[in-house]
């Protein structure tokens, strides 16, 4: 029931159309060329020129980056969206996708109606009787397969509310730790490198460190694509102040053509590269000794840990303090003239970039975000950057900052803060009694009904919907059938009988073509909502506009269904109010000086605000006494995070990944995202603009290789694995760039699904798939 | 039937000068930065010749410094 992107009827003008298309893609490519670039005359052209329009403030509905937008409402309809010049995070400026964001309100296959599938053939019914459904079939599986046989699959794009609902419900209420969410797949890594480094998840810092930092390091990080915002900023600072910008990657993008330095590493080897900047560090007399002997410890932990490839895989490290000579001789197998062996990195480039963390008198900001977290070692790479900033004791002050970016507009909000992971609580963990107890205290909820134990993540979730140990999932706001890894088994799995699966969405996707009930969502500013950026900023947008029939708010549905499952004391709320009810409810999980969240006429009035919000304040970074007012241990910095207040330095050695090329799949294949498409382009593939600038799928493939292959732009192009083969037409030296023997394939078109060739191997700490490695055959069809 | 955009980078201090040139011009539209030296052209003509002969008279403008194409279609 997909595929039809037809959303050209709407335009009254073909050639009106074009010449718009034709201007938007100058603006972005001027936009990517002069950050801060203003073109206020078209701008303003393009708004409507009615006196009536009512601009609201809300954060953009797409990346992690939480760009304040103003939405323009006229007669009930979003028609205009422009940059909020009072937001700190984007200063007014949007990128395309921002521009475009309510055009994916409207587009024309909306769902509007729920549909339960009845003899292989989807039925409107109304929602009442869906949401019956949806809950006795819950009911009866929890009946007939036990309680751990039903599940939750959210994203980091569920709204705090909808995430804490879900949570609640299924945690608290029906006592089962099948609560996991997309950020798996995204930021799991990042927070297990804070809480292994730390002991306390997200940034330290924030984007205000941009504007003081002299140098960006940017790891396996394609900003100019990913975060354009956030990279125009960057830009901003080398045009008023000359900064350096180091684009250290596996593939040549926008990023690298932008930067004063690129600098291509072989995949997996970062780890390599990581560990000798911290020998030069050391070897140099540049590591700051105060420093990481008042506030740091040094451990180490297990190695050759596997990688996730087999079902029911479990892995728990065993830390185990070392002195700092012993990590010293530990980095002596990482000499830059070693590494440079491994890595294909020159020594002399591996010294350059050791000399601006070394220099005492650079503040250094690291970036990443799927580079680093997508990756078969992720956490121990979010690490290593980590001992790069405690060796020098540049952390936690205005531009000295390690900082993980995120993809989605909450899966720092909702995901990481409320804990919509299968081991989390929104304050704590489940194996914690005292967290457990605290969580079902606020619930009202008697304790036990709260397992101590996790059960599956997201990539064992859907292996064990394949095996049938789970029967029933409700997946809301993502689209797994076209982002899980090895896609055909979850997909061939999810289909098979005695399985029962509901999806909320808002447009038909390959994930509500495996669905028993769909679900109509209301999307963004159909409901009131709150998200969470990466920088701790926690953001409110009101209902703007009404959903189209009878969709409705994620966190809604969840409510109904908790009150038809007999759980009305707990969902206690009220329709109008529901939002405020449950953020100030969540908020108690948060009461405490390390993480206040702001109330939320705070909120409202504001274009967000940090957290710990103390004392009617934002608190820019943490750890450090001037700024964070949780630092209690009367010195400069105070990593709370460890009982003893120290962060962690981790020796953790370079292994290689899970599949890497050989003679029968000698290329490696890399996969990700582009700047047009948000994600598995649901949303923006319904934009006309977005969806005609980059409307399919394509394999970048090295020039040279091309060359010898005989492959010019536009063949087609066979991708084989040994998970299975897919023909995609190619691409050479346009977007991107790959070194020799690597190939690249962005995910978000779901008519060449690349997914269902790359590889389910996982970190096994944070056990987020590795998108970015796997062998690959490449042939010219 | 062409459309084409393009970015037109002035000589310092000339951006103006070439504002007023490409305004003068027909089928050109132009839209100034307002922040920076920096113009889009976008072009809508009937024929390639046109397109063509257009094109030609833009890079003759001497306040020009530079001019590149960012996106092409033809409509017919």
């Amino acid at each position: 029931m997909n595929k039809p992107l037809n959303m050209y009827t709407s335009l009254t003008n073909r050639r009106s159309f074009i010449k718009k298309m034709a201007i938007m893609s100058a603006m972005t490519a001027a936009a990517s060329m002069f950050p801060g670039i203003l073109f206020a005359d078209e701008q303003e052209r393009n708004l409507p020129k009615s006196g009536n329009l009512d601009w609201k403030k809300a954060p953009c509905r797409f990346c992690g980056v939480g760009c304040g937008v103003l939405v323009g409402i006229e007669a009930g309809k979003a028609v205009a969206v422009k940059g909020d010049p009072k937001s700190p995070v984007n200063k007014g400026l949007c990128c395309v996708k921002g521009y475009h964001s309510v055009l994916a309100l409207y587009g024309k296959d909306r769902l509007t109606k729920p549909l339960v599938k009845k003899n292989g053939k989807y039925v409107e019914t109304s929602m009442e009787e869906a949401l019956d459904l949806v809950a006795s079939k819950m009911k009866e599986t929890i009946k007939d397969h036990g309680k751990d046989a039903v599940s939750i699959y959210g994203s980091g794009q569920w709204t705090i509310p909808d995430g804490y609902a879900a949570s609640k419900l299924f945690k608290g209420c029906i006592g089962t730790n099948n609560v996991e969410a997309n950020a798996r797949l995204c930021m799991a890594s990042a927070v297990t490198g804070f809480l292994t480094s730390f002991g306390i998840d997200e940034p330290m810092g924030c984007y205000e460190d941009i504007d003081h930092a002299d140098v960006f390091v940017l790891w396996g990080n394609n900003m100019a694509e990913m975060h354009p915002v956030l990279f125009s900023r960057l830009l901003d600072q080398r045009l008023k102040r000359g900064v350096k910008i180091i684009d250290f990657a596996t593939r040549t993008t926008r990023t690298s053509m932008a930067a004063d330095k690129s600098i291509l590493f072989l995949p997996q080897t970062d780890l390599a590269v990581a560990n000798a900047i911290c020998y030069e560090i050391i070897n140099n007399g540049w590591a700051n000794k105060s420093f990481y002997e008042k506030h740091c410890n040094f451990k180490k932990g297990l190695t050759n840990m596997g990688y996730g490839l087999e079902d029911n895989y479990a892995f728990k490290d065993k830390p185990e303090a070392i002195s700092f000579e012993d990590y010293k001789a530990f980095l002596e197998d990482y000499t830059p003239e070693k590494v440079e062996k491994i890595s294909g990195v020159s020594a002399k480039d591996i010294k350059y970039m050791a000399a601006y963390y070394g220099d005492p008198n650079k503040k250094v900001m690291s970036l990443w975000c799927m580079g680093m977290n997508q990756h078969s070692r992720g956490t121990w790479i979010n690490n290593l950057v980590y001992n790069i900033h405690l060796l020098t004791g540049k952390i936690s002050t205005p531009g000295n900052s390690p900082f993980s970016l995120t993809g989605q507009p909450s899966a720092c909000g909702t995901v990481r803060e409320v804990g919509t992971l299968t081991h989390k609580l929104p304050h704590g963990v489940v194996m914690n009694k005292a967290h457990r107890e605290f969580a079902a205290k606020i619930w009202d909820v008697p304790v036990e009904n709260i397992p101590a134990k996790p059960t599956y993540h997201t990539v064992e979730m859907f292996r064990a919907l394949d095996r049938g140990d789970i029967r029933f999932m409700w997946i809301q706001v993502t689209n797994p059938m076209v982002t899980m890894p090895k896609l055909k088994r979850y997909r061939d799995g999810a289909k098979k009988e005695g399985r029962f699966i509901v999806v909320s969405d808002i447009y038909p996707t390959p994930t509500t073509d495996i669905a028993d009930v769909i679900l109509p969502s209301a999307m963004w500013i159909e409901r009131e909502g709150l998200f969470g950026n990466s920088e701790r900023r926690t953001q409110h947008f009101e209902q703007m506009v009404e959903p189209p029939g009878e969709a409705m708010s994620d966190t809604w549905q969840l409510v109904e269904v908790a009150k038809r499952m007999g759980y009305e004391k707990q969902f206690y709320y009220n329709e109008d109010s529901h939002v405020e009810e449950i953020y100030t409810e969540y908020r108690r999980h948060h009461d405490n000086k390390k993480h206040n969240m702001a109330p939320l006429e705070v909120l409202k009035s504001q274009p967000g605000a940090m957290w710990p919000y103390v004392d009617g304040k934002s608190t820019k970074w943490r750890f450090n006494a001037k700024y964070d007012p949780a630092c209690s241990n009367g010195e400069d910095f105070h990593f709370y995070g460890k009982p003893d207040g120290k962060a962690i330095i981790w020796q953790r050695p370079y292994e290689p990944a899970a599949e890497e090329p050989d003679t029968e799949y000698p290329y490696w294949l890399n996969t990700g995202r582009v700047v047009e498409h948000w994600h598995t382009g649901s949303m923006t593939r319904r934009i006309p603009v977005l969806h005609k600038a980059m409307p399919h799928a394509y394999v970048e493939l090295n020039p040279g290789d091309a060359k010898r292959l005989q492959i010019r732009t536009g063949d087609k192009v066979k991708l084989t694995t040994r998970r299975g083969e897919i023909i995609l037409p190619a691409s050479i030296n346009q977007r991107g760039v790959p070194a020799p023997m690597q190939v690249f394939v962005p995910f978000f078109d779901e008519n060449m699904l690349i997914n269902d060739i790359t590889l389910d191997s996982f970190c096994p700490i944070s056990k987020e798939p590795d998108y970015k490695k796997c062998a690959v055959k490449v042939e010219k069809v | 039937m062409p459309i084409k955009s393009y970015l037109a980078h002035p000589h310092e201090g000339k951006k103006a000068h070439l504002i007023e040139a490409l305004k003068s011009l027909e089928y050109c539209e132009v839209i100034p930065a307002e922040n920076k030296d920096l113009l889009i052209v976008v072009t809508d003509t009937h024929t390639r010749e046109q397109e063509d002969h257009l094109k030609e008279k833009i890079e003759s403008i001497a306040s020009l410094k530079l001019l590149a194409m960012v996106s092409g279609f033809n409509t017919k």
